[in-house]
């Protein structure tokens, strides 16, 4: 069996996992990064996209206002290529609760987080579709974030400085020995090749997956898993943030991305974390309520919906109850007798870097490592591996050039052909079972109002073309990617969007019987003979 | 009197198969016909006509003999729209198109009663009744397995000749694949353009020379969907004098050229029936006064228009053809607020997975109608004397899935128009 050996093994490619493996690079440690799926496959991805500027946490959490505050600010500074700063504004409607209102400004000014009254009037006027309802306006600093960009940037940096990652990478066992992990058992999904890693420590980043890997390790974590869904209009309805003045609850959030607004979030327990999908009563109870905010909401075209999964720590463990005040969980489990593993967990997107910071801080206190932390004064370059993630940058990027023979094969999102082999020719062994989901996540193909209908099927005839797929392979990534989409498309059927489903429908099963055929290439017509015929032809 | 004066005996809404078909089979029976409807899913069509294949689609099971899968589903789905219809007028209903399509260059193909296998551009193989004569040959080269030579262009996307190779894989062993320039075209190609390149003798010929060398072991040569515009069998015919093989098209993936063919030829073979068309235009509102002539506000919005006629024929599709509108709560027809059967709740119109084989509830959605292909009320009551449906729109048939959908909308459409016409 093929081993790897490393210095720090990191367990998901989250944007925890990512900033880690950057952070060990820069104090001068290698790391290999595992991923069972792609990189921010799991909440990293499916978040609103919002860089807080802590006003949301100034009643309920302090400290973690102050964080947020903190983490914001270094960001806007280090990795400007992944925020949008947009600003943000806090509203409260007829209704909302007054004295919550009325001690939001003293609220921020104990965590020193800026925030200044605004005229409701002079708000609708920053954002006219703030609804005339309005009876109180805070301007905040939040700010939008690209996360994959930023994971993507982060990954990148610590390949160039010696780590390396694999997508597609799933642990399947540990072998503890004497109070430490050994090694740890891989299986590559893409070749379906075993691997083992060797590594002096191991850092559990997975997210919501964190328990299942801790127990796999012989140790437990109690985790609580908290499915949040949010929903993308096909426009951007605000150039800001909005955030409801309220207590925080669901459905309050409206965050602009590119071309697109975000909208959310609902939290619903669900007993295991693949089990995490939008649902139409979230998608109709997340416009019910956001409505009151923005009314457009009620009439606005969605594009899709997705969730995501907060690990939620349960308190009752002593041992790190100050951890689950502050909102993430690093855990030491020398506490369950494996010295060399870390797992580090819950958190929030915009503190990601803080959450690496002290992971890597325990990280070298194990290994004896004195180099200090440089992420927070060391700016994030931009790669090129998040660049296709941007909004607009391939129709720019295209109309630029103007080649005559790059072809736009998703058209609703302008990726032409080039960006596409873009992908391929960079993505290496990261590709994954599935090339046209790696392009995906690699770009924005599949992410317009088509929904991956048309362009699925010009990417993956390309693919064909380009020999990255052969017999039936590239279809049934069709199916698997059409199936994908079709989580994030089906709580949002009505309106345009059920037009666009029935022409879906149209073509896959209508026009090209895809239903009917299988991965193995057995199909619908498997059964004629092709003897004579018995009936005759006729024009 | 002019267009928006006339009493029309008949107001077809819908521009789609059974638009196309409706306002046909009136046109043919001497009616004053007006017709309304924006792009259909005729443009979207692959050109195949589909009677009926699957059933019952949960379990996939596919039906060589469309007419014995026609009993099958009337029998299981008793509100099933093949279910009203007696199988000879289903049967005269298909012959009367295709008959007109012919007459129009546009002829079709089939075996008598059985379905015939075709390739589709995703290089999967399907089922279907009725094929282009253009396209014809392919059936007879997949079913052989003859020696085949698949050409597609640089510069047309969506369309991969290796796909279609890959896809059918080891089955057909004797498919090769190759990709030429366009005949005098660089860049982006675009399948209508093609087309009208296409009819060009000149252009042909080159297009034989660059592919003849190549096709020297085969017996067949498949193109992409191009092959000319109105009289497409034209162009094929010169391509096979060209090479010496027998030349078939396989559909491309809209934006095609086989959807707007079958809409031209409707457009050159209508006008001199006396259809007036109102073209994408819609249906915004419609009323009916006490001796049952309807009025129909007929324009795009900024602008509308009336048209006054004794009968209506609503076949405006499902959602993509705006029959149906869907919105948070419920589904319901625009135009004559017709009640539509459908799930009570949004959460159960689809299935969790997209290629489910069971299909989507909200699929079989749609009106009801009685045997005459009259709407009916929510008393379950005839709505009006003089209003029919046909095509999508109606209820309990799932088209996409059961490979159904010209042949309910040229059936039903048949069937309304023979009503139609017994009351006059």
């Amino acid at each position: 069996m093929k081993t790897i050996g490393t210095d720090v093994l990191i367990i998901g490619g989250g944007a925890t996992g990512c900033g880690l493996a950057r952070d060990l690079a820069l104090r001068g440690l290698t790391c290999l990064l595992v991923e069972k799926r792609d990189i921010n496959s799991g909440a990293s991805g499916a978040n609103h996209g919002l860089l807080h500027s802590g006003a949301r946490y100034v009643a309920s959490d302090a400290e973690a206002a102050v964080e947020c505050r903190e983490e914001g600010d270094l960001l806007k500074q280090l990795a400007p290529q992944c925020i949008d700063d947009t600003g943000g504004l806090f509203v409260a409607v007829q209704g909302d609760d007054e004295r919550y209102i009325a001690d939001f400004e003293s609220m921020c000014a104990r965590s020193a987080i800026p925030c200044t009254p605004l005229e409701t009037q002079q708000a609708r006027h920053m954002e006219p579709v703030l609804t005339e309802r309005l009876i109180a306006a805070y301007a905040v600093n939040d700010a939008a974030v690209d996360p994959f960009m930023l994971s993507l940037d982060n990954i990148a940096h610590a390949v160039t400085m010696g780590s390396t990652y694999r997508c597609h990478t799933r642990v399947t066992g540990f072998r503890v020995e004497s109070g430490l992990i050994r090694a740890v058992e891989l299986t590559d999904d893409t070749t379906g090749e075993p691997l083992l890693a060797e590594a002096r420590c191991i850092v559990n980043a997975s997210g919501a997956w964190a328990g299942n890997i801790a127990r796999m390790a012989g140790a437990s974590i109690p985790l609580l898993y908290s499915s949040g869904s949010l929903l993308i209009t096909q426009n951007r309805l605000t150039s800001r943030v909005v955030n409801r003045l309220r207590k925080p609850s669901d459905s309050d959030i409206l965050v602009p991305g590119g071309t697109v607004s975000v909208l959310g979030t609902t939290s619903v327990t669900i007993h295991d974390p693949d089990l995490a999908r939008p649902t139409v009563p979230e998608a109709d109870s997340i416009i019910g309520d956001a409505r009151a905010m923005v009314p457009v909401l009620e009439t606005t075209r969605y594009i899709r919906a997705y969730a995501g999964v907060r690990p939620l720590v349960l308190a009752g463990d002593a041992s790190d109850a100050r951890n689950v005040s502050r909102g993430f969980s690093l855990i030491d489990h020398e506490r369950d007798n494996i010295a060399n593993f870390v797992t580090i967990t819950g958190g929030k997107l915009t503190t990601y870097r803080l959450m690496a910071e002290k992971t890597a801080d325990l990280v070298c206190r194990k290994l004896g490592v004195t180099a200090p932390c440089l992420t927070r004064t060391t700016p994030l370059p931009a790669s090129s591996m998040g660049m296709w993630t941007e909004p607009g940058l391939t129709a720019r990027t295209w109309l630029g050039t103007r080649d005559a023979h790059d072809q736009i094969l998703c058209e609703c999102e302008m990726v032409s052909r080039s960006v596409v082999d873009d992908i391929i020719n960079t993505v290496g062994p990261n590709r994954g079972r599935s090339m046209l989901n790696a392009i995906g996540l690699r770009s924005r193909v599949g992410k317009g109002p088509c929904q991956g209908g048309f362009c699925g099927l010009r990417v993956t005839s390309h693919l064909y073309d380009r020999q990255c797929v052969s017999g039936t392979q590239g279809m049934a990534e069709l199916k698997s990617f059409v199936e994908r989409r079709w989580r994030g498309f089906s709580p949002i059927l009505w309106g345009l969007p059920a037009m666009q489903a029935d022409l879906q429908e149209a073509l896959y099963c209508g026009m090209m019987d895809m239903e009917l055929h299988h991965p193995d290439g057995s199909g619908a017509c498997e059964a004629e003979s092709p003897s004579a015929d018995s009936t005759g032809e006729r024009a | 009197m002019n267009r928006y004066e006339t009493l029309y005996d008949v107001m077809v809404l819908g521009a789609g198969f059974a638009g196309m078909a409706a306002t046909l089979f009136a046109a043919e029976r001497g009616l004053r016909v007006a017709q309304t409807g924006a792009t259909g899913g005729i443009d979207f069509s692959t050109g195949f006509l589909d009677l009926m294949a699957v059933h019952p689609v949960s379990e996939g099971r596919v039906w060589d003999d469309p007419w014995a899968a026609v009993e099958a589903v009337t029998q299981a789905v008793p509100h099933h729209p093949y279910a009203r219809i007696p199988r000879e007028r289903i049967r005269a209903a298909i012959d009367d198109f295709t008959a007109f399509l012919a007459g129009q260059k546009l002829p079709y193909m089939g075996y008598d009663d059985r379905n015939a296998c075709i390739l589709t551009p995703a290089g999967t193989v399907k089922r279907t009744y009725r094929v282009p004569q253009t396209a014809w040959k392919g059936t007879l080269a997949l079913r052989d397995k003859a020696p085949t030579l698949l050409v597609d262009f640089h510069g047309l996307k969506g369309y991969s000749a290796r796909q279609i190779q890959e896809v059918q894989g080891p089955r057909w062993p004797h498919l090769k694949t190759l990709r030429v320039e366009f005949p005098g075209s660089m860049g982006e190609l675009y399948p209508e353009h093609m087309a009208w390149t296409l009819s060009s003798p000149e252009r042909c010929a080159e297009l034989a020379a660059s592919v003849k060398e190549h096709a020297r072991d085969v017996e067949y040569i498949g193109f992409p969907a191009v092959l000319g515009l109105n009289d497409p069998l034209r162009t094929v015919t010169m391509l096979e004098e060209m090479t010496g093989k027998h030349v078939f098209e396989i559909p491309t993936l809209p934006p095609s050229i086989t959807g707007p063919r079958l809409r031209a030829t409707f457009d050159r073979g209508l006008a001199p029936r006396g259809v007036c068309t109102f073209s994408q235009k819609l249906v915004l509102g419609a009323e009916r006064d006490s001796e049952g002539i309807f009025t129909f506000h007929v324009g795009t919005g900024q602008e509308t228009r009336t048209v006054r006629a004794r009968n209506a024929i609503l076949a405006s599709g499902r959602f993509f053809g705006k029959g149906l509108r869907a919105d948070r709560a419920s589904i319901h027809e625009p135009v004559f607020a017709i009640p539509v059967t459908q799930p009570q709740q949004r959460a159960q119109w689809h299935r969790t997975d997209f290629f489910d084989p069971r299909g989507h509830a909200v699929s079989m959605a749609g009106i009801e109608t009685d045997a005459a292909q009259r709407p009916l009320g929510a008393d379950g009551t005839v709505l009006h004397e003089n209003l029919y449906a046909a095509g999508a729109i109606l209820a309990h048939h799932d088209w996409t899935r059961m490979k159904c959908g010209a042949g309910i909308a040229i059936a039903t459409a048949y069937n309304a128009v023979e009503a139609l016409t017994g009351r006059l």
